[in-house]
């Protein structure tokens, strides 16, 4: 049985429409990366799904139940970790955990022995008794990933679990999430680290101004794209001949100056070795190789007709009511 | 777990937090305390011999006369203090994870309000033991001051519901705070303060259908003169008044939350 499906989801503040009839579906046990940047509608998408918004068109059923007349089951059945880590900065990290346990329903004997083994978990044990307005960015990260966890969920929403997280303090989440996965949990995570898509889904949605452009694992989504390249740098005056020798090697990609060759390579990594060696045998002396792979930028890029990277800094918002 | 038993618990466990936050965060608790601390003693202290007045009710002192509007005066702000704090928990997304969670939405309101109510019943526990170091009696006995602190701490939990309608229909903290001045007025425009029939037009009319002199009778009763059940029913009658209020703008408000996220 699917985890989620979602057919013909649309949502609208007055004129906007945040979501524009969006189709996904995302097995049991799948990690499903929903990427887009700011403001493409996937905290809208989230919201919905976690029956925190009314969705104005389309239907939803999360864990087998319809998001709108079974929210109750489906808040049963799923663990929320928002965007803005929606933390309590006055309570202690156990305080939180076990408020979460008992909104959950656990009994208290059984919430106080889940809300040490979390805190053990994600490592916290040793600032339980602390205010979390005395966290930093990644530990609160990890408490509200705990607290999402409290009743062993089926499915988990992530909301950009790691943005604004230092390097070390998103392997730690990403190893957490990749742990949770093996345990048998379903994982919805939306994000707009290209990175972050590719390192952990199993299927990426890709989501631009309220519609799904792209969807697929991230090999196929770049497969579509075109092959890996070969990109060469040789010395001035080298680069017929290069282009040449290229030629018989791989389809030649239009260069991005004078200097440089790239040829596409299909086999990869594993065609390099026949690329220098025919350089060799032909004399042309190499500057510097650098086996290309297309990114799920480029997927966007060739699925939008702009990039995801640059926005990624521009930081305008998820959109919004009034 | 029933379905009750289990609601219960989130109440309480809800209650528990507001009443913490109340006192981690000292913005919120010094309004229901402090303040009308301060203005007990400048009123008793300046206004005192106010009950020599013609018309001015019988009270063994006008400390006595003033515990019950120090308790509204708490109340209300407590009232408004949850308000606020339930706003800030909009603000920061807090509510969300509530939302999220397998619980009756009405659990969440309750929630906050019991931890007003409590709120309501530690100020009525604050005056009435201010009441009696400073020589004030409670002409109603133990039985007197419960059913004042009972009253005081309902009155709390209904003006919590329109302080949380606010909330949820704002969702901004903002705009609850703005409310402040509003809950001095309709102080200032019922019995708390100054007996009505001393007051003069047309604020005297407007005392006499507030519903807060309602409840300052109801809990000013029990202190100054003994347990009178025509006061003690018309109290419960305005308590309830604004509390099915409360629970009608509550309801609609969490509908219109739902609808714009």
């Amino acid at each position: 049985m699917p985890a989620i499906v979602v057919e013909g989801l649309e949502r609208a503040f007055g004129e906007v429409r945040a979501v524009q009839g969006i189709d996904l579906r995302v097995d049991e046990g799948e990690i499903y990366g929903f990427l887009g940047p700011n403001g493409a509608g996937k905290t809208t998408t989230v919201r919905m799904l976690t029956t925190l918004l009314l969705p104005t068109g389309g239907r939803a059923s999360v864990a087998g139940h319809d998001v709108v007349d079974e929210a109750r089951q489906v808040r049963a059945s799923i663990g929320v970790a928002l965007q803005e880590a929606a933390l309590d900065p006055l309570m202690t990290g156990r305080e939180l955990i076990r408020l979460q346990a008992t909104l959950q329903g656990l009994p208290p004997a059984a919430g106080r022995e889940r809300a040490d083994a979390l805190l053990e978990r994600v490592g916290l044990s040793g600032a339980a008794e602390r205010r979390v307005g005395e966290y930093s960015g990644g530990m609160q990260r990890r408490l509200d990933l705990a607290a999402a966890l409290v009743h062993e969920p089926r499915v988990l929403f992530l909301d950009e679990p790691t943005t604004g997280l230092d390097p070390v303090s998103r392997k730690t989440i990403w190893e957490e999430v990749q742990a949770l996965n093996e345990d048998g949990t379903t994982v919805f995570l939306t994000t707009q680290y290209l990175e972050e898509a590719d390192q952990l889904a199993d299927n990426v949605g890709i989501i631009d101004s309220g519609r799904i452009v792209a969807e697929g694992t991230p090999e196929s989504l770049k497969g579509e794209v075109g092959s890996p390249h070969v990109e060469l740098l040789v010395g001035e005056g080298a680069v017929p001949e290069a282009e040449r020798v290229c030629a018989g090697l791989g389809r030649l990609l239009p260069p991005k100056d004078g200097k440089r060759v790239l040829v596409e390579v299909e086999e990869g990594a594993a065609d390099v070795p026949r690329v220098v060696r025919a350089l060799d045998e032909a004399g042309i002396a190499v500057e510097s190789l650098e086996l290309v792979r297309p990114t799920l930028d480029d997927v966007f890029v060739a699925k939008t007709g702009h990039r995801l990277e640059k926005e990624e800094s521009e930081g305008d918002e998820e959109l919004s009511p009034a | 777990m029933s379905e009750l038993a289990r609601s219960a618990r989130v109440v309480r466990a809800l209650g528990t937090r507001s009443i913490r936050q109340t006192f981690r965060r000292p913005q919120l608790i010094s309004p229901i305390v402090v303040f009308p601390t301060l203005l007990l003693a400048i009123q008793t202290g300046g206004a005192g011999a106010g009950v020599e007045l013609p018309g001015f009710p019988p009270v063994q002192s006008f400390l006595q006369f003033m515990l019950a509007g120090s308790m509204m005066q708490a109340m209300m702000l407590a009232g408004n203090s949850g308000g606020i704090a339930f706003a800030v928990d909009i603000e920061m997304g807090f509510t969300d994870r509530l939302f999220a969670a397998p619980i009756p939405r009405f659990a969440i309101v309750l929630g906050r309000l019991a931890g007003t109510a409590a709120l309501g019943l530690f100020a009525a526990i604050w005056f009435l033991a201010i009441g009696l170091i400073f020589g004030a009696e409670i002409a109603g006995g133990v039985p007197g001051a419960l059913l004042a602190m009972a009253l005081t701490a309902a009155a709390a939990l209904a003006v919590g519901g329109i302080g949380a309608a606010i909330a949820l229909r704002s969702g901004s903290a903002s705009v609850v705070q703005g409310l402040f001045p509003l809950v001095l007025v309709v102080l200032f425009l019922s019995s708390a303060f100054f007996p009505q029939e001393l007051m003069v037009e047309p604020a005297r009319t407007i005392a006499e259908y507030n519903p807060l002199s309602f409840i300052v009778e109801g809990v000013r009763e029990p202190i100054i003169s003994g347990i009178d059940a025509t006061h003690t029913l018309e109290a419960v009658v305005a308590i309830l008044g604004i509390v099915v209020l409360g629970l009608v703008l509550s309801s609609r408000a969490l509908r219109h939350r739902l609808r714009v996220g």
